[in-house]
């Protein structure tokens, strides 16, 4: 069997496909929190906690209302969407004209009470939410099986992070969201209603992390706690790629799954801080991030 | 901690206005009452194995016994440790120092225990872990302030680990948690197979806690092992457990072995994923009538199924109180020894006894998770396949370290 780096090849395939897989997971939230903190500069700390809502979400609108799996896909991130634009609106924008600080104060806080609240009810250990009938099964792609609904999740997590990439760097609307952020004056000047678009871009951020958790909740046990674990990776992979950088956060993302699947093989016990040692690398070699622009 | 305040002002003002009349067989209780701590996990990991419904046992446990010992009324505090050594350690050294607490029950995370076990022998109190794995508990940590009850590392690794073996699971690939439980545990189960005759052919040690387990199930798959042994805890196990499912590992042909897998671990993982699975338990509220009367009430007061460290709780506090009873005194070290003195034969402990090392041993069970059609509701989970009794389940004293054992 053909060897790489002492491991058969078909070890590392698979260990490679895994660690795409995962880092899909890590580019969407990352470009959550991206594209949040580049249009809003507000550190969102509490996007686990918006992810753990959109995968409770999913499970309780299929306990209580039988909504699907591919309903929820779409209606979940627009009822968490909502509620971020509630968030936005009633609390995120009292604070907005002071330090970044207090709006990580403020969203850490929040995300507290949303895992204390949902731990209360619900305990910790989790529950699980069954994989849609299509998704089932596997595929065996020779050096591996790989499970469908990893496949799949792959898939439309890239898919959404495209989708997202050109609505903001590629069209009018997005234009004006970036404009928006560097001069936000002028644009008001200009007719266009900034307040409304930062709303927005924080619900469409939320949604995003919602969106996430939809995809997690048939792969993971669906607990209160399953954000903030997953949160803190997230953090890194966004300072890696550079904060606000929404490309830098897809390549990050990516590139991240893919390092910490291939240390799982080489050096299992590292893959919890090997994220963390590319972060001190990038951070000392260059300040801003993978992509980040100079200042 | 507002809760425990209020509870503690309480009874610090039934305690003085009830001094004026205290009788006689109170003047042995220090300050006219016996002060129990609950200290758990009560919002992370742990919760739901101990945690609020741990509390719950132990309320119930204090309201059958009457409320009072000897005319000495009975107050419960509790804390939440988060599981940390020195939160536990330092609310410990408050309870005693400042509202003079005689026992501390529940102790869940084996870091936590031997932290306030160390606070209790430092101050001569008393302290009954209910809800740790670690085996050294009672062991290279042994203290005479400390009894361990419903199970340890020891057990879990004999009673799963050679039944596995016995049915012909003899090559073993470990999933470790990395850290100290995790390398205890390992290292049990890889005496326990090699002297049954099987063997160990790989294993990964995993960060704790992981969230993704599919790179390690993958190495589990190429490694050709029949059984995949999971020397981990809580949400690790469930992780690893649903991703095995979802890698179809069962289906081809290898088998999990659930080394520390609770009753709440099963129910949020489903019959689906778990079937099949071989576990070693203390106690299962389905074993029996006595067991199924007890587990009933529970139900009505929680709206779940006791796991056997809650149902644990409950048999430790009984025995405490009926031991302070019995002596007439809270004091630490003549309790500790009249609850030695008294066998243990209740809803929960078959055969126990409390050991010189301090480890409460009784009758163990191997049990296996039933499948989706056999079982007949949400909680009926297990069925229990073979009963160990409490001298074959517990490392025997003859291999003790502990320091309160003539070797």
């Amino acid at each position: 069997m053909t060897m790489i780096f002492g491991v058969p090849m078909a070890v590392f395939m698979g260990q490679l496909t895994l660690g795409l897989v995962n880092g899909a997971f890590y580019a969407l939230l990352s470009l959550g929190l991206a594209v949040i903190f580049g249009l809003l500069k507000i550190v969102n700390f509490a996007h686990g906690a918006q992810y753990m809502l959109g995968a409770f979400a999913a499970l309780l609108g299929f306990r209580y209302l039988g909504i699907n799996y591919w309903l929820a896909l779409i209606l979940v991130p627009l009822v968490v969407g909502a509620f971020g634009v509630l968030l936005e609106r009633f609390l995120l924008r009292r604070i907005a004209h002071l330090d970044h600080l207090y709006g990580l104060l403020l969203t850490f806080g929040l995300a507290l009470i949303f895992e204390g609240t949902l731990v209360n009810f619900f305990g910790v250990s989790g529950a699980r939410y069954a994989t849609p009938e299509i998704l089932q099964g596997g595929l065996n792609l020779g050096f591996m099986f790989l499970p469908t609904y990893r496949a799949w999740v792959l898939v439309a997590a890239l898919a959404m992070c495209l989708f997202t990439w050109f609505m903001i760097e590629r069209t009018r609307l997005g234009a004006y969201l970036r404009a928006g952020t560097e001069n936000s004056q002028l644009m008001q000047a200009f007719g266009v209603n900034v307040p409304l678009l930062i709303t927005l871009t924080y619900g469409f951020g939320v949604g995003l992390a919602a969106f996430a958790g939809v995809l997690a909740a048939p792969l993971y046990p669906v607990s209160p706690t399953m954000g903030s674990s997953l949160l803190i990776v997230v953090f890194a992979v966004v300072v890696i790629g550079g904060m606000g950088s929404i490309l830098g956060a897809i390549i990050t993302g990516l590139s991240m799954g893919i390092i910490e699947g291939l240390t799982k093989v080489y050096y299992p016990e590292a893959s919890n801080t090997v994220i963390f040692l590319v972060m001190i690398l990038v951070l000392m070699l260059r300040p801003v991030g993978l992509f980040g622009k100079e200042a | 901690m507002t809760f425990m305040k209020k509870t503690l002002a309480a009874s610090i003002a039934v305690a003085a206005a009830s001094s004026l009349a205290v009788s006689t067989a109170q003047a042995d209780m220090s300050d006219g009452e016996v002060r129990i701590g609950y200290l758990a996990d009560m919002s992370g990991t742990y919760r739901d194995l101990a945690g609020p419904g741990g509390l719950t046992a132990m309320e119930m446990a204090v309201a059958d016994f009457g409320g009072s010992v000897n005319g000495a009324s009975i107050v419960i505090s509790s804390a939440d440790d988060r599981n940390s050594a020195d939160v536990g350690a330092n609310t410990v050294r408050g309870w005693i120092d400042q509202d003079n607490v005689d026992m501390v029950g529940g102790l869940v995370a084996s870091s936590v225990s031997i932290a306030v076990t160390k606070v209790l022998e430092e101050n001569n109190g008393l302290g009954i872990v209910s809800g740790s794995a670690a085996s050294s508990i009672t062991n290279e940590h042994c203290t005479p302030n400390h009894i361990h009850w419903v199970y340890d590392t020891y057990p879990l690794a004999n009673g799963t680990a050679k039944a596995v073996v016995e049915q012909g699971g003899d090559s073993w690939f470990m999933l470790t948690a990395d850290y100290a439980f995790g390398h205890a545990l390992e290292a049990d189960v890889t005496k326990v197979v090699e002297e049954s005759g099987g063997e160990i052919v790989g294993g990964v040690r995993h960060p704790f806690p992981t969230n993704d387990f599919s790179s390690y199930i993958l190495q589990a798959q190429g490694s050709g092992a029949k059984i995949i042994g999971l020397a981990n805890a809580g949400a690790d196990t469930v992780n690893a457990i649903t991703t095995a499912s979802q890698f179809g590992l069962t289906q081809s042909g290898q088998q999990l072995a659930g080394l520390l897998i609770f009753l709440n671990d099963v129910h949020a993982l489903g019959l689906e994923a778990t079937q099949n699975l071989l576990l070693t338990t203390g106690w299962y509220w389905d074993m029996d009538e006595q067991s199924r009367e007890w587990a009933q009430r529970y139900f009505d007061e929680v709206g779940r199924m006791p796991t056997m460290v809650q149902a644990g709780i409950y048999s430790s506090t009984m025995h405490y109180l009926k031991a302070v009873e019995a002596a007439g005194t809270d004091d630490p070290e003549t309790v500790r020894a009249q609850m030695a003195e008294m066998p243990i034969e209740d809803f929960f402990a078959r055969n126990g006894s409390i050991r010189e090392d301090g480890r409460m041993i009784h009758d163990m069970y191997l049990a296996q998770v039933k499948t989706p059609d056999e079982s007949t509701g949400e909680w009926d989970l297990y069925e229990i396949l073979s009963t160990i009794p409490a001298e074959e389940a517990y490392r025997p004293l003859s291999e003790s370290q502990c320091k309160l054992v003539q070797n």
